[in-house]
């Protein structure tokens, strides 16, 4: 589990790109051994964020260390003990699956046997023992991010960069890669996971970074910022002006989000108000639903498109 | 551009074993379609030589005392060297970098971007290297080699690779996208292949084009030192083109490894 040793510490970090701030002075740190998830809208900084970790990109200003190493003094050091899954499938479509994790495997300077080996667990490991001789254009998706994890695996990194993992998969995919990842934190991998899913987030993180304009706006384990931010519950009805004016009546200190036609409650008063509320008023198309990571997502950072 | 930028282009890279394991990726590839890899340089030398060797050879006086087909034997050679290379890391290294993002995945692992082109710069010169050696075989089938000096051929392959690589490299650092490379075929590669003493000598050409073909047109160095080994003729100039191949080469290799770092890491 989570301890307190700082793996990964980041201080004033910046990265700019031309005029444009990518990531703007921040600082943060990765434990040991924990899951931590970047998350932000399309263009917050994560990614630049995760390239600037496996010292593919150099920083701007600041300063920037893993396992005590400075990002831009022992790169080669550093890369060797990481494994990445980069967010745009990069798989060498020159060569079939297994010798994707062959030849990958060599560029760590892994001997051929130890090579095979590692190759073929791993292949068992994300169901593609069946695949090994297949070029890389006849997987599906699915299938290629299995893989690419897969590759990311092949040095035994005792850092993981997971970048979008299960973008565009279906859900038995999806699953079947957070069941992986869950392993692998039980083994003792440090993990720090982008995501656009907050249900992956709250699911697999131990803490989460949220970021906007290339600055980390907040922080915390999803439960907790769930309760600080948003409560327990959120009520949610069909729009009416009568009943937005009760609403406003009955919840006076409650953030009432009117999206669409429905309005949405936010309070941060105890488990069952809402309950007790729709006995006495009973309203059209009301749902009561715990609260989420995505509704304390869209509070900080917005409901308008980001690009 | 300021003087510490120009000056950042040719700093040195440093550079260490992990080199080859770029170059064994690419000829782990070209490995796995050997067969298709091997038919053009097998073929395409045979077509020249009867067609231009003994069709137009025969209305053609010797030239320097060679036979037609005897004189543009070594350009084959060398025109190999220049194509091999100067193909495989504009188009290859781009469609690698740019559609497969095979560069991207390496430098995940320890291998640093510098060691990247530079592998891919190697296998160029390993690729003029294997299309050269297979003309060579046709030309001596032909019963066209007269000199026993033909052994260094591959030694001028890899020489004349890796100064096309680097050159090749330089416009691949260029290329917004692949048609780009249009340009540096039309106005750099086809003048060379016609242009550089291959299908005539260099002195028919007026007096201001000749100096032009030998400060600017790097096949002509090439082919004077195919020619030169093939029909066994050792003169000075030879020095002169060793000397020029081995000035410019190293400067190319710096220049487009640190071009190509510039574009891939911002």
């Amino acid at each position: 589990m989570a301890g307190s040793e700082v793996l990964i510490n980041a201080e004033s970090l910046t990265k700019k790109y031309g005029d444009f701030v990518a990531v703007d002075n921040i600082d943060f740190q990765v434990y040991k051994g924990e899951c931590c998830g970047f998350l932000g809208p399309n263009g917050a900084g994560k990614t630049t964020a995760i390239k600037t970790i496996h010292c593919v990109l150099p920083l701007t200003s600041g300063k920037l260390t893993v396992a005590g190493m400075n990002v831009s003094e022992k790169p080669r050091e550093i890369k060797k003990m990481i494994g990445v899954t980069p967010q745009e499938d990069n798989l060498d479509p020159d060569f079939s699956v297994i010798t994707n994790l062959l030849v990958y495997a060599r560029y760590f300077d892994i001997q051929k046997a130890e090579a095979l080996k590692r190759a073929e667990a791993l292949l068992k490991f994300f169901q593609l023992d069946g695949k090994k001789d297949v070029i890389i254009d006849e997987l599906s998706t699915g299938m290629k991010r299995r893989l690419i994890l897969a590759r990311a695996l092949v040095n035994e990194p005792k850092i993981l960069l997971l970048d979008e993992p299960t973008t565009g998969l279906d859900p038995q995919a999806r699953h079947l890669i957070w069941d992986k990842i869950r392993d692998l934190r039980k083994q003792g991998v440090t993990i720090i996971l982008t995501t656009h899913y907050m249900d992956e987030a709250a699911e697999l993180c131990d803490r989460t970074l949220i970021m906007d304009n290339g600055k980390i706006i907040e922080e915390g384990k999803p439960s907790e910022l769930v309760k600080k931010h948003i409560g327990e519950e959120v009520l949610e009805v069909d729009y009416d002006e009568k009943v937005m004016k009760t609403l406003q009546e009955e919840f006076p200190e409650a953030r009432l989000e009117v999206l669409g036609d429905r309005i949405r409650v936010f309070t941060i008063q105890p488990h069952g108000v809402f309950e007790t509320f729709l006995r006495d008023f009973p309203s059209k198309g009301a749902t009561i639903r715990n609260a989420n990571l995505e509704d304390v997502f869209l509070k900080l950072t917005g409901r308008q498109l980001k690009e | 551009m300021k003087v510490a930028e120009i000056a950042s282009l040719f700093k040195l890279p440093e550079l260490t074993y992990r080199v080859w394991k770029v170059w064994q990726r690419d000829f782990d590839v070209f490995m796995k379609t050997w067969k298709v890899n091997f038919f053009p340089p097998l073929l395409e030398p045979i077509f020249y030589l009867v067609a231009m060797g003994y069709g137009l050879g025969s209305f053609v006086q010797p030239i320097e005392g060679l036979p037609y087909i005897q004189f543009i034997a070594p350009a084959l050679i060398s025109i190999s060297i220049m194509y091999s290379s100067f193909f495989e890391c504009t188009y290859g290294s781009f469609v690698r970098m740019y559609f497969q993002k095979t560069f991207d995945a390496i430098i995940a692992t320890p291998i640093s971007i510098e060691e990247v082109i530079a592998g891919e710069l190697l296998w160029g010169a390993t690729r003029s290297i294997i299309s050269s050696t297979i003309v060579l075989a046709v030309v001596a089938a032909f019963g066209l080699i007269s000199n026993p000096l033909f052994i260094l051929i591959p030694l001028v392959a890899f020489l004349g690779g890796l100064m096309f690589s680097s050159m090749a490299m330089v416009f691949t650092s260029l290329a917004p996208n692949i048609d780009f490379f249009n340009y540096p075929g039309f106005l750099f590669i086809t003048p060379m292949f016609l242009l550089s003493g291959t299908f005539f000598p260099l002195t028919s050409l007026p007096p201001f084009m000749q100096v032009f073909a030998k400060a600017f047109l790097p096949l002509t160095h090439v082919v004077d030192l195919s020619r030169g080994l093939i029909i066994g003729n050792l003169e000075s100039s030879l020095l002169i083109s060793l000397v020029w191949i081995a000035t410019v080469t190293p400067i190319f290799f710096v220049l487009s490894i640190n071009m190509m770092k510039r574009k891939l890491i911002k």
